[in-house]
């Protein structure tokens, strides 16, 4: 099954009468990262939300190369702040693929070899809500990526993480890519989005200023908005 | 004072010499009330689960509606289940009042709002912190019940102690569809009422001691089995 390319024709999101971001016109394609920049309130989390299904899309259309069910059923989707299940780290790891019929003996395989990866193999038993912030971000990454989605959503995975937990965190994401996985990632930081993007979307008040490649985008911004974010301006 | 004390001997006495009928009427307050909480938990459980991930048009009216409930007057419940069981009502061919069946019934009805409304506050807080990611996972509507209803399970279980709390002090209602009637329905409450009103005060204090006993010793057994507050903060 192939989910992309992605075409997005006036997508939009209302809530109580007031748009949160739109109307988008989008194409992207299948390889790489996607890096969602602007500042707060801009709408990143909402964009990705919107594209993964999560919020209601008002107005407009977003057509995967696929239906509807089976684009959700290969994506992921990785909260800024993780949301653990009240289970042992094992269980948390098992549970998206119990859900889709994995039998209990190879879902526990597969926990270990991604706790592993992401190195919490030691603390399989703990209850994952005693877990650090940094540990509880790469729980919730390894469980996103244990069900080997096509696309993997980010919404600012290492906003609250330190530099270690970053870096660990973007290790993991760099594997991803390189075995073909799709990542949208929002962040504002920009070393991040240097780091890790191919091409960048630029948004403001719901909107998208600005998608260009990553070279491009930091060398020549074609907006002045965009520029000034680069610069390090506040942006309003 | 004299009459607690005499209360207190008398509940000593009939522990330690197992008055049989004291084990009887023990042993069919716990059948009755146990069973009724197992089919009160059965449904109320479930029910609160569902009000609490599914959205519906009169949603908000039925947790109302079960938020009530909860003060419902067990003599009423009783009347109702009389009414409903008697020779002359819709269910009087199944023979059912004066049993302990009948008992049950009135107390799955009288538990399960009161389950049903505890298990649903917790559960609603529990969604709220699962909600994103259930979705995200594209999960089914039963197994997000189901995942709510394990994980919360001991804040459920708190929900279900309640329940048994206000069945096995419960006079009113099984008095009523009971009747009361000496080996057959008699149980630790009824027990106490009919003693009271014979002027066997130490007698029925002694029941009064037993029957507070019993409840206690349920409750940490529940507890003891459920590994409460051992485990994290749930």
């Amino acid at each position: 099954m192939i989910l992309f390319p992605l075409t997005v024709r006036g997508a939009q999101t209302t809530r109580r009468g007031k748009v949160l971001v739109g109307p988008v016109d989008l194409d992207l394609a299948g390889v790489g990262a996607t890096v969602v920049m602007g500042p707060n309130g801009s709408g990143k989390t909402t964009l990705l939300r919107l594209l993964h299904g999560a919020a209601r899309l008002t107005h407009g259309r977003i057509d995967w190369a696929c239906t509807q069910a089976e684009a959700c059923s290969a994506q992921a989707f990785v909260f800024q702040r993780p949301v653990m299940l009240r289970r042992s780290v094992l269980e948390n790891l098992t549970y998206p693929l119990r859900l889709r019929g994995t039998s209990r003996s190879v879902a526990q395989f597969m926990a270990e070899d991604w706790a592993a990866r992401v190195g919490l193999d030691a603390m399989l038993d703990r209850p994952a809500t005693v877990l650090s912030g940094g540990e509880q971000q790469k729980l919730a990454l390894a469980r996103a990526m244990i069900i080997e989605p096509q696309l993997l959503f980010l919404d600012e995975p290492t906003a609250a993480l330190d530099g270690r937990a970053t870096r660990e965190v973007e290790a993991v994401l760099r594997a991803a890519l390189a075995s073909g996985t799709r990542l949208i990632l929002s962040t504002h930081d920009l070393g991040q989005a240097r780091r890790l993007a191919d091409e960048v979307l630029f948004l403001l008040h719901g909107q998208v200023l600005e998608h260009s490649a990553a070279r491009k985008f930091f060398e020549a911004p074609a907006t002045l908005q965009a520029r000034a974010f680069l610069r390090g301006d506040i942006v309003e | 004072m004299g009459d607690l004390w005499a209360g207190l001997s008398e509940a000593f006495r009939l522990l330690v010499t197992l008055d049989s009928d004291l084990v009887e009427i023990t042993l069919r307050s716990l059948q009755v009330t146990l069973t009724a909480l197992a089919i009160g938990s059965a449904i109320a459980l479930p029910l609160a689960a569902f009000l609490a991930v599914r959205r519906f048009r009169w949603r908000r009216s039925v947790i109302a509606v079960l938020n009530a409930l909860m003060g419902l007057p067990p003599v009423v419940v009783g009347l109702a289940v009389y009414v409903l069981l008697s020779r002359s009502g819709p269910f009087g061919v199944l023979g059912l009042l004066f049993t302990p069946s009948a008992m049950i019934i009135a107390q799955v009805i009288i538990i399960v709002p009161l389950i049903a409304s505890v298990a649903h506050q917790s559960l609603r807080d529990l969604w709220s912190e699962y909600h994103d990611l259930l979705i995200s996972m594209n999960v089914t509507q039963s197994q997000k019940i189901r995942t709510l209803l394990w994980d919360a399970r001991r804040a459920l279980l708190t929900a279900s102690l309640a329940g048994f709390g206000r069945a096995i002090g419960e006079v009113g209602a099984i008095m009523i569809v009971g009747g009361n009637i000496e080996h057959a329905t008699r149980v630790l409450t009824t027990a106490i009422a009919l003693e009271t009103g014979r002027g066997d005060f130490a007698l029925a204090l002694g029941l009064g001691f037993v029957l507070i006993g019993l409840a206690i010793t349920v409750n940490l057994c529940i507890h003891w089995l459920g590994r409460t507050e051992q485990e994290g903060r749930w």
